[in-house]
């Protein structure tokens, strides 16, 4: 599903945010990127949304080389994926109904449809009852899930989250986090930024650590095997190209 | 996926027909720009404000010419002239040549002003009456007022004119209509100057409501960064931004229609005592239908050309950060 070959982005100023990075994800996986900030992290999700381009190697998801997304295609690329963010990135001028409706408006949905698939999302994120309220009167928590809503109303198969849990308490952290784990249950590809590693080692996925924009060494001899077994997945794209 | 994803939703289309989702998302989009103006009044009516006073402008202009071609198209019919005789003609010689100027195939009527009649009529009209009693001998000589007929064209009248100023009896030929002519080409130029300045005034109505959207497209920059992010086309995020400049065209252009019309209906009773002071009652033309109703348009035509640019332009500019 998301295939990275050593993929370098260099930002204007001649910082490299991501140096010569090879890793995959599976169709159907859970992966945790993990790292400090400022490793790398949210560059490898923005590369991902293609927010950013490569500077050099390639970026591949589901078989689509995002370099060869042209600017006109973005759009219809971005539709593909769900995305949820650290700051929610919500609409506070309308109500939760319409913030999760706006993939659906966006893919140009009929209004029934629309308002059936809205429901289901928030159902699933248990907030089904303040469609009508308006994001501000939400605690961030119930704002989050709002976010997770609209990232899954139009069923991609591909999540990412950008810290998703930044801004929460471990409960509601752990609660978004089964959120994502029960989408990733029924086929939907998850991958999450998060530097929150209690909460990962919790919910026992793999992680992909990120250090100074590249594969973080294992400094332990225990996790040497972890790295090893990690190490096989990334030789072995062609499971899922 | 996205080959999926696009066909549910083109399944989902089906169920009301595509047609019929396409104009209710585009009646939803309308609507909602609609709500966003009407949210912010005081700012929208200004808005307005400006975009009627610069539509009225060249309407009115349009008008004032239009009534003035009227009001002198009625005197296009005077083709009269006046045939000065020479000092030394004597009122029979005066009478015997209009008798005979009178028989033409190609004269209406000629009027004989003797020297008398017309010196009675200076005296009263002038208020030099006095003075004109010490006047030892008439200086003003007869006049013949000759009206052509009115199958003449303008080309046989200037050669009934030549025919006529060479006349020996007569002195000068004074055509009376000339002020009409010259009034003909001042109207002229008015009207060009009217076109070049309806054209300045709509580019100025582009460029208003061009920097109205460029201001509201800063003030949602955040809200058009999201929309991006979550994968929405140039063509969606310009589309409310489009119908804003649609009704900001269609506010400014029925306003217009509404000031013209008010400002027609304040001149009808002035008008109407200046027409009566000339024995005349005339009516002041407003705006037909069709210019009536083109106002409206082509304040919405303005008011897209100008969303139009704006949001293509800065929409390039604002990116997912």
């Amino acid at each position: 599903m998301i295939l990275f070959k050593d993929v370098t982005k260099r930002f204007p100023g001649g910082y490299e945010a991501i140096r010569g990075l090879d890793m995959s994800v599976d169709k159907g996986e859970m992966v945790f990127v993990t790292g400090h900030s400022g490793a790398g992290k949210s560059t490898l999700l923005r590369l991902i949304a293609c927010i950013e381009r490569p500077t050099s190697g390639q970026v591949i998801i589901n078989g689509q080389n995002t370099s060869r997304v042209g600017r006109s295609r973005i759009p219809a690329y971005r539709r593909q994926i769900g995305m949820v963010f650290q700051d929610h990135k919500l609409l506070y001028d309308r109500p939760v109904f319409d913030n999760v409706a706006l993939p659906l408006i966006i893919a140009g949905f009929g209004h029934r449809e629309a308002g059936r698939r809205v429901r289901a999302a928030l159902d699933q994120v248990g907030l089904l009852k303040k469609e009508k309220q308006r994001p501000e009167t939400l605690s961030t928590g119930e704002q989050q899930r709002v976010g997770i809503a609209r990232a899954i109303v139009s069923r991609p198969r591909l999540l990412i989250a950008d810290e998703p849990t930044g801004n929460l308490d471990p409960d509601l952290s752990f609660e978004v986090m089964r959120i994502f784990r029960r989408f990733n249950e029924v086929g939907v590809t998850v991958l999450i930024a998060s530097h929150d590693l209690s909460l990962i080692d919790r919910l026992g996925c793999r992680q992909i650590p990120l250090e100074n924009g590249r594969l973080q060494v294992p400094k332990e001899d225990t996790a040497v095997d972890d790295y090893i077994a990690d190490a096989d997945t990334i030789s072995g794209p062609e499971k899922w190209l | 996926m996205a080959v999926t994803r696009n066909a549910e939703a083109t399944k989902a289309a089906k169920k009301t027909g595509p047609v019929t989702a396409w104009l209710t998302r585009h009646a939803s989009t309308a609507v909602g720009s609609l709500g966003r103006l009407v949210r912010q009044p005081a700012a929208s009516l200004m808005t307005i404000l400006v975009i009627a006073i610069t539509l009225a402008l060249p309407a009115s202009l349009h008008l004032v010419i239009k009534n003035a071609e009227v009001i002198s198209g009625g005197w296009e019919g005077a083709l009269d002239f006046s045939l000065y005789l020479k000092p030394g003609t004597s009122l029979k010689q005066a009478q015997a040549l209009a008798n005979i100027i009178g028989k033409r195939a190609d004269i209406e009527s000629v009027r004989l002003i003797t020297a008398d009649d017309a010196l009675r009529e200076f005296k009263a009209a002038s208020g030099f009456g006095d003075a004109l009693d010490h006047l030892t001998s008439n200086p003003l000589p007869h006049t013949l007022l000759v009206r052509p007929s009115s199958r003449s064209t303008d080309g046989s009248i200037s050669l009934l004119r030549e025919e006529l100023g060479n006349l020996p009896e007569t002195d000068v030929v004074q055509i009376d209509t000339e002020w009409v002519q010259r009034f003909h080409a001042i109207l002229d130029i008015l009207q060009r100057a009217g076109v070049m300045a309806a054209a300045l005034l709509g580019i100025a109505v582009i460029v208003i409501i061009g920097n109205t959207i460029r201001l509201d497209i800063q003030n949602r920059r955040e809200e058009i960064e999201v929309t991006k992010l979550i994968g929405a086309s140039n063509a969606f995020i310009r589309r409310p931004f489009l119908y804003s400049g649609l009704w900001y065209g269609l506010g400014g252009g029925l306003l217009a229609l509404a000031l013209v019309s008010y400002g027609l209906s304040a001149l009808e009773v002035p008008v109407g005592r200046l027409a009566g002071l000339y024995g005349n009652s005339y009516q002041l033309i407003s705006l037909s239908l069709k210019e009536s109703a083109s106002i409206p348009a082509i304040g919405m035509f303005l008011g897209l050309a100008g969303s139009w640019t704006a949001a293509t332009r800065h929409m390039r500019r604002i990116e997912p950060r």
